[in-house]
């Protein structure tokens, strides 16, 4: 439950002022495209209260950092956020999307973290045409059979994270697997996403435990994976479920079981997981200890600004705002131009903190996906587990 | 089916029982006893988790936390009491859920302002930070089994200061006929401001001692909202005994639900709820409820 508080940027008076420059621009006969000179408006749909706030806080530095850096304009037009809290609620997620786009007349929406009001706003916005990039949301669906040309993601698939650690196992003769997951879309689809590549390579799925979402009693699950003994267990947790399960698998022993998991299971929660999480293993798109010169750079101007560790959202966001850069750019700011924008940024390779950023067919990135490890409260690179991985995108029409 | 695995996650059961009812105690006494509903018992329980991880970096221990802790939640709860809910007690339900609501959101943003919205966790207190080998693969942490003995000892407590002394008559009769009592020369305006102080301080306690155990992030509360409520109800408004049982129901069903029912998708978290409606089917006013 959560306070709705909607962080609105127009004032009475800049409407005052934009009906006044309106008024002006109908008189002069000189006037060079209008629509140029007003503020490119984004509407962005994250949230701001309840479990996800550190999400759709570190997604939204991330963002003003990026405009900041360059000079507050996007194709020679001033910035304005439109920031909506979204609760994370799926109920209310169709309601505060239409507001965005019919009452706000943003340009281009930003938004989810989570999956449920993703797959409400995909549809809006595939009705509506608005330009949307999802910052976040992995749903498959989104950029799946839900795929629209004017529907973008700068994140991952659920698919995408715990695909190749099937393999990292396999190589290393564990065979018999347990999937243990929160039970619902996400947890779903990312041990789909494992088993698509485990078992075609010759491991089995001794057994699929779905733990109730979002619930984080877990002595049930450990239990039995005890009394299974697979070689290991592949998990999909996340923030504070993530915290109780890595240290009720450490409070359990159970000694000759490797836990690994989709990156989101020891990402911005080491610190609160302590010595339970040291020496973990996971999969994801990102780790904060990449070498590379973006990352550097990126994780330094964010601590700077922010006083925070930049995590995997951050760049997420980060990347979001390039995207509309490069898409802005290509137009010189016109944002009714909204073919070329598409092509723009269907076409846009840029160096992310997380390695090559390139979008797939459907609008998904194409990326890296990092064996990491914890050592000492960071997830360190061991290796890359597989380059340049991109999302089947099942029933995507746009392929 | 595996009978050591069988005993096992029974044993389960009855540990998250055991903390279900740790949970729901304070809300047995405030919303079952004084007949106050109180939405925001989660945020209580909040509270009392985010002290715990404040006064133990104070303190350095979790019994420093507990000493410290409950003289603050009594504190909160005579405040909150004479602030807010003395207007409300001859009021309508209705008017208590919107009150109580809005605690809930102000409570959880003062929450954000204060701790932030990362997830932290509270250190257990050295002695019982182990684990107990229970099977070759399987241990269980020593907090854990401390937890399911302080559940009994609160239980137990709580029963004896219900039914066997005075101020447990007195609560009893109060919210029996709250008139009829005052007309007996006892200050029912004093009553309920200590019996609303001690449900707010056990639920603090809940939220103090099963904070190393679990962990702490925006939205705690509302998780242990629902299922005290789930808890009293199924035990029987007004019933320390029926809660109990309650409680080890609710534990059982869920961790067999967990158990043997997840080849259903969906069904293992309906559980707890259709076990609920069962129970409200044979006796709707609750277990032990008065009829």
């Amino acid at each position: 439950m959560a306070v709705p508080y909607h962080r609105t940027t127009i004032t009475r008076r800049q409407t005052l002022r934009l009906a006044a420059a309106g008024a002006l621009g109908s008189v002069l006969p000189t006037r060079i495209a209008f629509g140029q000179t007003a503020k490119v408006r984004i509407g962005i749909l994250l949230p701001y209260s309840g479990t996800y706030a550190r999400l759709g806080n570190a997604i939204t530095n991330a963002m003003e950092l990026k405009f900041a850096e360059l000079g507050g304009k996007l194709g020679g037009r001033d910035i304005e956020l439109i920031k909506v809290d979204s609760e994370a609620a799926p109920p209310k997620a169709t309601e505060l999307t239409t507001k965005l786009i019919n009452q706000e007349k943003v340009d281009i929406l930003v938004g989810p973290v989570h999956s449920g009001v993703a797959m409400a706003m995909a549809k809006i916005a595939r009705e509506e045409g608005t330009l949307t990039i999802v910052p976040n949301a992995g749903a498959d669906q989104i950029t799946g059979p839900l795929c629209a040309p004017n529907l973008f993601r700068t994140s991952f698939t659920n698919w995408q994270p715990g695909h190749p650690m099937g393999k990292v196992l396999l190589d290393e003769g564990k065979k018999n697997v347990v999937t243990c997951f929160w039970n619902y879309g996400a947890g779903q689809q990312s041990a789909e996403g494992f088993k698509d590549g485990f078992v075609p390579h010759g491991g089995t799925i001794v057994k699929e435990i779905g733990v109730p979402f979002p619930q984080v009693e877990f002595q049930a699950a450990l239990t039995e994976i005890a009394a299974l003994k697979p070689d290991a267990v592949y998990t999909f947790f996340a923030g504070g479920g993530a915290v109780k399960f890595v240290k009720d698998w450490h409070a359990a022993g159970l000694s000759g079981i490797e836990l690994v998991g989709a990156g989101f299971l020891t990402e911005g929660v080491t610190e609160a997981q302590g010595e339970a999480a040291e020496g973990l293993r996971t999969t994801l798109h990102y780790a904060d200890a990449l070498d590379n010169p973006a990352n550097l750079k990126f994780r330094e101007a964010y601590l700077a600004k922010f006083g925070k560790e930049a995590d995997v959202y951050a760049v997420q966001g980060y990347d979001a705002a390039e995207l509309i850069h490069v898409g802005l750019e290509a137009v010189q700011g016109d944002t009714s131009a909204k073919a070329d924008i598409i092509k723009a940024m269907e076409g846009a390779e840029f160096d992310s903190p997380r390695g090559p950023f390139k979008l797939s067919k459907a609008h998904n990135p194409v990326q890296n996906i990092y064996l990491r490890r914890v050592e000492k409260g960071v997830n360190t690179v061991i290796a890359t587990a597989y380059e340049g991985l991109s999302d089947p995108a099942k029933g995507c029409k746009l392929l | 089916m595996d009978v050591t695995l069988f005993l096992l996650q029974t044993l389960n059961g009855i540990q998250h029982g055991l903390l279900l009812f740790l949970v729901a105690s304070g809300l047995t006494i405030i919303f079952g006893i004084m007949g106050v509903i109180n939405l925001a018992h989660g945020s209580f329980y909040m509270i009392g988790a985010y002290l715990a991880l404040s006064l133990t970096q104070w303190t350095g221990s979790l019994f420093g936390a507990v000493l410290l802790g409950i003289p603050i939640a009594i504190l909160l709860g005579l405040a909150i009491e004479r602030l807010f809910i003395v207007h409300l007690y001859d009021r309508d339900h209705l008017q208590q859920v919107l009150l109580t609501f809005g605690l809930i959101l102000i409570f959880n943003e003062l929450q954000s302002i204060v701790w932030g919205d990362d997830p932290h966790s509270v250190p257990k207190p050295a002695m019982l930070a182990g684990s107990v080998p229970v099977t070759e693969t399987l241990s269980y942490s020593t907090y854990r089994l401390f937890l399911s003995v302080v559940c009994l000892v609160v239980a137990g407590c709580l029963y004896l200061v219900i039914h066997r002394t005075r101020l447990g008559m007195r609560m009893r009769a109060g919210a029996y006929n709250a008139e009829m009592v005052r007309s007996l020369g006892i200050d029912t305006r004093r009553l309920f401001a200590v019996v609303f102080a001690i449900g707010v301080s056990l639920t603090a306690l809940a939220g103090i001692i099963a904070a190393p155990d679990r962990s702490l992030y925006p939205g705690i509360g509302e998780q242990v909202l629902i299922i005290s409520f789930v808890v009293v109800v199924i035990g029987g408004i007004g019933s320390v005994k029926g809660a109990f049982v309650g409680a080890i129901l609710i534990g059982l069903a869920d961790v067999y639900g967990q158990a043997y029912l997840h080849d259903f998708r969906g069904f293992a978290s309906a559980a707890v709820y259709a076990l609920m409606a069962a129970v409200l089917l044979w006796r709707p006013t609750g277990l032990f409820g008065r009829r």
